[in-house]
């Protein structure tokens, strides 16, 4: 069996994040591995473990750093992957994205392609389905839970207002939540060994995409201004002394109109 | 002026308030034209005309209940096709933001998902989103097809206008990669009696300085009739279900009233709830991040805090 995991490439969620002057997220910060991926990567290894016989290829698609978020996987113990990188990319919006993936996924055959269920800095959730759409694959999407039973994949999904039971056979799209499992620290030996894996590099060329096809200029959304959330005025902070915190707290609840 | 479709999102009749909220939207951009598949929608007529539905496109067939985000995909892709509509809206969540995603590949159509507004300026749709956990907040324009845009709840207040409601028999062949996905099973969430998460005007959340305890900080959310969320880390510890997770992995809120009880604040939770119009908290921790973000606060123990609002706002009310 092989199993294609997509991965993302973001900036760090943890400091500031910004737009560069083309209204493109700014990439020129510290980089990793899109946290929410490494519950899809985890779920490859998961599957492999229990398996035996299967393959797992790390594909993504970004700038020359985006190849960390592929050694990261392959530290924690993916087997191989390929970097899509041009710079006609820049910009893409989630189509020319996923336009991308689906060429290299079609290179790839595999049984389960893999993804986390959205990306920390654009967090649409919506390549998944457009991977199952431009593959014509069956998607089997936001699963807390998944159980491979032969050529089928059972997973529960759980929705706004229901929990699901959701199977198809492969070849097909799955996505993983947070809720799926726990990601994997790598060893010092796995690190060692990510080295001597392979990672093959393609571009535009290689995937017989035109350049039209994709970045900033072929996007179907544009951004026209952005502002930043103006920073809140300090609030108020009291400290309870004996009652007198909900005391005042009911009284700003009322102030405001809000009991 | 031309349709807006709205894609309705019901159980057995009983339609979200959601849908409410993407009619009133839809009546700024042009005609709402609700679209109401699956079984059992004889219920949501009468809602989608009092919201001002001007016409129902009505397809009473269980397969769309009976397989994942596909059949609904391609249902909307035909009346795109058909109707040549101004817009479509569609709630975000999860399954709304991958049916957008399928019906944007399927219509060559550009697609925005989260935004809180939407509306015609100078002749063009614009929309507006918060991104990078509400830091920043980008308006944005559709350059292709029919713009698709996904709107998250709470981002309008529902204005009820009676509509035609005139009701069109949807019929749509579904291809054989429809029915590829099928949902073997659903079972309903049970209901906690609070409204729900995304849709409450107030929200009460708990974090790990409950301990697990949520005895006083839900009886102090029932004195508010506010709904009850979590922090990531009171679920992973198992005291309180995913479903009512609040932050990036989980629900976005963004209510009149979010109150913060024993939650520090950190960035990933902050993207759940941060964009709230008025927000409290009530940590032991004066130093906690979550101060800097707040309306107003109060350092003590949440649970003495919580109990004893709880019975003065009880006492207000009697």
């Amino acid at each position: 069996m092989k199993i294609a995991v997509c991965v993302k490439y973001v900036p760090d969620s943890s400091g500031p994040r910004t737009f560069s002057s083309d209204l493109t997220v700014d990439r020129s910060g510290d980089g990793m591995l899109s946290e929410l991926d490494e519950y899809a990567v985890e779920e490859a290894l998961r599957i492999r473990d229990e398996a035996g016989d299967v393959e797992v290829v790390i594909v993504t698609v970004g700038p020359d750093d985006a190849r960390a978020a592929i050694t990261r996987a392959l530290q924690m113990g993916a087997d191989a992957g390929v970097h899509v990188v041009d710079d006609a990319i820049h910009g893409s919006d989630s189509v020319g994205t996923s336009l991308v993936l689906a060429k290299v996924l079609q290179q790839q055959a595999a049984d389960i392609v893999l993804c986390g269920m959205a990306s920390t800095d654009g967090s649409m959730g919506v390549v998944p389905a457009m991977l199952a759409e431009r593959l014509g694959l069956p998607q089997v999407t936001l699963a807390s839970e998944v159980t491979i039973d032969g050529a089928t994949v059972r997973v529960r999904r759980d929705g706004d207002s229901a929990v699901e039971v959701v199977e198809a056979s492969m070849p097909l799209v799955l996505s993983v939540t947070d809720q799926c499992n726990e990601p994997r620290y790598p060893s010092f030996k796995a690190i060692m060994a990510a080295k001597k894996k392979p990672v093959s590099t393609l571009g535009l060329a290689d995937l017989a995409i035109s350049p039209d096809e994709v970045g900033l200029r072929a996007a179907w959304t544009r951004v026209v201004s952005y502002e930043e959330r103006p920073a809140r005025t300090a609030g108020q902070i009291v400290t309870d002394e004996g009652g007198s915190g909900a005391d005042q707290l009911v009284e700003f609840l009322s102030a405001r109109r809000l009991i | 002026m031309s349709e807006v479709l709205v894609l309705v999102d019901h159980i057995d009749g009983t339609v979200r308030s959601t849908t409410a909220e993407l009619l009133t939207f839809a009546r700024r951009l042009g005609e709402p034209a609700a679209v109401l598949l699956g079984s059992n929608s004889g219920a949501a007529r009468e809602t989608l005309r009092s919201y001002g539905a001007d016409k129902i496109y009505v397809a009473e067939n269980s397969q769309y209940d009976d397989f994942l985000v596909v059949p609904k995909a391609e249902a909307l892709a035909h009346l795109v096709a058909a109707a040549s509509p101004a817009a479509v809206l569609i709630a975000s969540g999860g399954e709304g933001k991958e049916i957008a995603g399928r019906l944007a590949i399927k219509t060559g159509s550009g697609l925005i998902t989260d935004a809180v507004d939407v509306q015609i300026s100078d002749g063009e749709l614009v929309t507006t989103q918060p991104v990078f956990a509400g830091d920043v907040t980008v308006r944005s324009i559709i350059t292709r097809g029919v713009p698709i845009v996904t709107l998250k709840p709470n981002s309008v207040t529902p204005e009820t206008q009676p509509g035609a409601g005139v009701e069109v028999a949807l019929e749509v062949s579904l291809s054989q990669q429809a029915t590829t996905a099928r949902v073997s099973e659903r079972r309903p969430r049970e209901t906690t009696g609070r409204p729900e998460l995304t849709e409450a005007a107030i929200v009460v959340a708990g974090g790990r300085g409950t301990g697990g305890d949520f005895a006083a900080l839900e009886a102090f959310a029932d004195s508010l009739g506010a709904a009850v969320g979590a922090s990531r880390a009171v679920v992973d510890a198992g005291w309180y279900p995913h479903s009512l997770q609040i932050g990036q992995t989980g629900k976005t809120v963004s209510p009149q009233l979010y109150v913060a009880a024993g939650i520090s604040g950190a960035i990933q939770h902050r993207a759940g709830m941060q964009t709230s119009k008025t927000i409290v908290a009530v940590n032991k921790d004066p130093e906690s991040p979550i101060f800097e973000a707040v309306d107003f606060g109060v350092v003590g123990n949440l649970h003495d805090v919580l109990a004893r609002a709880a019975e003065l706002i009880n006492a207000r009310r009697s």
